[in-house]
């Protein structure tokens, strides 16, 4: 039985700088009851990977626009397994191409959100995965 | 601006009409909602009448095309004497393809050039540093050197074309090296014409792409502005942008307000600096979103134009007639284009870009369709730009000048998007201008308020936008020949480095980068000593971490 409300890490790794979906999903996901730690800007895989163990989140939650994702995601899913933290549920968003999906959601990652994704279905998955 | 009388003439008319003809028809046909409002939520009236703009002086608020306050526009011909300049934003992996894609869009009929930097361009890293991992030749094009910018131009004669370059925090970097490859073309810089965006402020609020700390930030923009003046006097110094703050959410007002005011501290900064704001004020240009609500953009851009002139005049006291003119490019609005049914994003873009037309815009990027998905392909692009070109040749509306000035509605909105923009204005004033009222978060703050409420009422349904949350298909068919990049760029570039730092006169290079740090700490122009870097082949990355060891970095506070 869970009595903490789920732990939420929202994180920007790369260098990109479009944080409007990040914002949006970080209050979004707060005004749902969840706790939710923003990292800001140009986070690195080790620096998200840290954070979220630090914080003992639940879920952390990436966003990328620039194209590096297919680069980014899956160094975090690694990093996430070498200090034995492949139990955070790790979701992605932003500006992904399809045919990029199916390799990142074998790196591990849960679930990739695209534009036009409304907050309330990934709020839903994350209620939906996270045991309690 | 009309007779007293016929105003109160047809009030009195709208009242009946009201109380008779309208009754009847609500009490038996509902409207569609209570109520009317912009997509940045401005109330719309029922019907407009010459009531609402009675309180418009003509001479004063409107005036003729090409004089003060310029709301009919800056030039006396507008499109029957130049059509606007059709600048496809592009750029992407290395210099050699971005070189390709420039002359294929110029041999399209395109009139000038617009680089898209990557993100360790735009952040001052180099191609090899560990934070440009997976980053290099994404989102544009990668620069590491002079050696990367020769080949970028390489076959496009700089006196002839004009160049905008996105470039903010390196901007006075980029430009030393278009200078060093026009000076190799054998061109005088007097000749170049061209933009670099420069434009710090918003980066803090809105973009993300900063290096350094506002002050050293706000020098380097006033050395640029200084220096343009005595040597590049074709060169749009900064391009003051509310295009990335309208992406990041916020309404049409805040677009006018939070850019003006961005205008206003570096026109402060400028004359701070011993500029004379006549020397400088003339090269200044903007950069604004055209969003969905077609009317409502058209009375921003025409607000926009009279505020500045207004506030140039008054606040500042300018006196030549081109410091009072808001030159303007416009992009269509990235956040409107949707990853559903994409082809639907040709037509979104046509209203957008008619928007920013019927606005008197000076010169115009058209989105791709597939925006939301990938970097655009060469087909989707060559459907944008088809776009202006038949809203210039085809639909008529560069006939005759700012058509829709005189429209009751157009007129009351272009007035209440002032009024509104310029309070604003007072109260960004009263926390001590743009510099401190981003440093506190305000703008941000305003900016996000804005972005999640048309977040909530788009999932309320309150809002359609078609094939999200409605009209949807069951099954989207993907679209094909999506712009992939070369992953193998990033290793390419750091080969090239290797070998640049391999052949350079290592002497001259470092004796340029102590003289920069010299400059740096002394507090004279910038400029010079940048561009002695860059003739030197220096890269990006050596002079920004030259002037990071002098002004430090920037350590924004995380606001949501």
């Amino acid at each position: 039985m869970r009595e903490r409300p789920i732990r939420v890490l929202i994180a920007k790794p790369g260098l990109d700088g479009h944080d409007r979906g990040a914002k949006i999903m970080a209050r979004a996901l707060r005004d749902a009851g969840m706790e939710v730690i923003y990292t800001g800007l140009r986070q690195t895989p080790e620096q998200i990977v840290e954070t979220g163990i630090q914080e003992d989140v639940d879920v952390i939650g990436m966003s990328i626009l620039s194209g590096a994702h297919t680069h980014l995601f899956p160094k975090v899913m690694q990093l996430l397994k070498d200090k034995e933290a492949g139990d955070i549920l790790v979701i992605g968003g932003g500006i992904i191409p399809d045919e990029d999906i199916p390799a990142l959601k074998k790196a591990g990652i849960a679930a990739i959100f695209t534009p036009g994704t409304l907050t309330e279905t990934v709020i839903d998955f994350i209620k939906d995965r996270v045991p309690r | 601006m009309y007779d007293e009388r016929l105003v109160d003439e047809i009030r009195e008319r709208k009242g009946e009409w009201e109380e008779g003809t309208l009754k009847k028809v609500l009490a038996r046909f509902p409207e569609r909602k209570e109520d009317f409002k912009t997509l940045s939520e401005l109330p719309v009236g029922r019907v407009y009448t010459p009531v609402d703009t009675s309180e418009l002086d003509y001479h004063g608020d409107l005036g003729m095309p090409g004089e003060y306050p310029y709301t009919r526009g800056i030039q006396p011909t507008m499109y029957r004497g130049r059509l606007w300049t059709m600048r496809q934003y592009a750029g992407f992996g290395t210099a050699e393809e971005s070189n390709k894609r420039y002359k294929y869009l110029l041999e399209q009929g395109q009139t000038g050039l617009s680089v898209a930097f990557d993100l360790p361009t735009q952040i001052g890293f180099d191609s090899d540093h560990a934070l440009a991992e997976g980053e290099v030749g994404k989102v544009g094009v990668a620069i590491d050197s002079l050696a990367d910018m020769e080949i970028l131009f390489a076959g496009i004669p700089l006196d002839k074309v004009s160049t905008s370059m996105t470039i903010n925090a390196p901007a006075a970097i980029l430009l030393a090296m278009y200078i060093a490859v026009a000076e190799k073309q054998g061109v005088n810089p007097e000749k170049l014409k061209g933009t670099i965006q420069n434009d710090i402020l918003k980066e803090y609020a809105a973009r993300g792409t900063y290096i350094f700390p506002p002050q050293p930030s706000m020098r380097l923009i006033t050395d640029t502005f200084a220096y343009c003046a005595a040597h590049l006097p074709n060169w749009n110094t900064i391009s003051i942008s509310g295009y990335h703050i309208r992406e990041a959410g916020c309404t049409a007002v805040q677009e006018v307000a939070f850019t003006l005011a961005d205008g206003i501290a570096y026109v402060e900064a400028a004359i701070e600096a011993g500029l004379d704001v006549d020397n400088f004020a003339p090269r200044l240009s903007f950069f604004f979103n055209s969003q969905m609500d077609l009317l409502e953009e058209v009375a921003k851009f025409r607000a926009a134009r009279r505020l500045w002139a207004r506030i140039m005049k008054e606040r500042f006291g300018a006196q030549n007639p081109r410091s009072l003119k808001l030159r303007f490019h416009t992009q269509t609005a990235g956040c409107a284009l949707t990853a559903q049914q994409p082809d639907n994003n040709v037509v979104r873009v046509t209203l957008q870009a008619l928007a920013a037309v019927l606005g008197g815009t000076q010169s115009l990027h058209t989105n791709s369709r597939d925006e939301a998905l990938a970097l655009p392909s060469e087909d989707s692009v060559r459907i944008a730009l088809r776009t202006q070109q038949i809203i210039a040749h085809e639909s008529g509306v560069t006939n005759t000048i700012d058509p829709l000035a005189g429209s009751y509605f157009v007129e009351s909105l272009t007035d209440e998007i002032e009024t509104k923009a310029r309070e604003y204005i007072e109260k960004i004033d009263a926390l001590g201008g743009a510099v401190k009222a981003i440093e506190q978060g305000f703008i941000q703050r305003e900016i996000q308020e804005s972005a999640y409420q048309y977040q909530k009422s788009v999932e309320a349904g309150d809002r359609v936008v078609v094939g999200v949350n409605k009209f949807q298909l069951k099954e989207e068919s993907l679209p094909k020949g999506l712009l992939k990049v070369d992953p193998a760029v990033g290793e390419y570039q750091k080969e090239k480095i290797a070998h640049l730092k391999e052949n350079r006169d290592g002497e001259a290079v470092a004796a340029a980068l102590k003289g920069l740090k010299e400059t740096a700490q002394s507090g004279e122009n910038l400029l010079p000593p940048i561009i002695e870097a860059a003739r030197a082949y220096a890269t990006i990355g050596e002079i920004c971490d030259v002037l990071r060891g002098v002004f430090g970095e920037y350590e924004t506070s995380v606001i949501f």
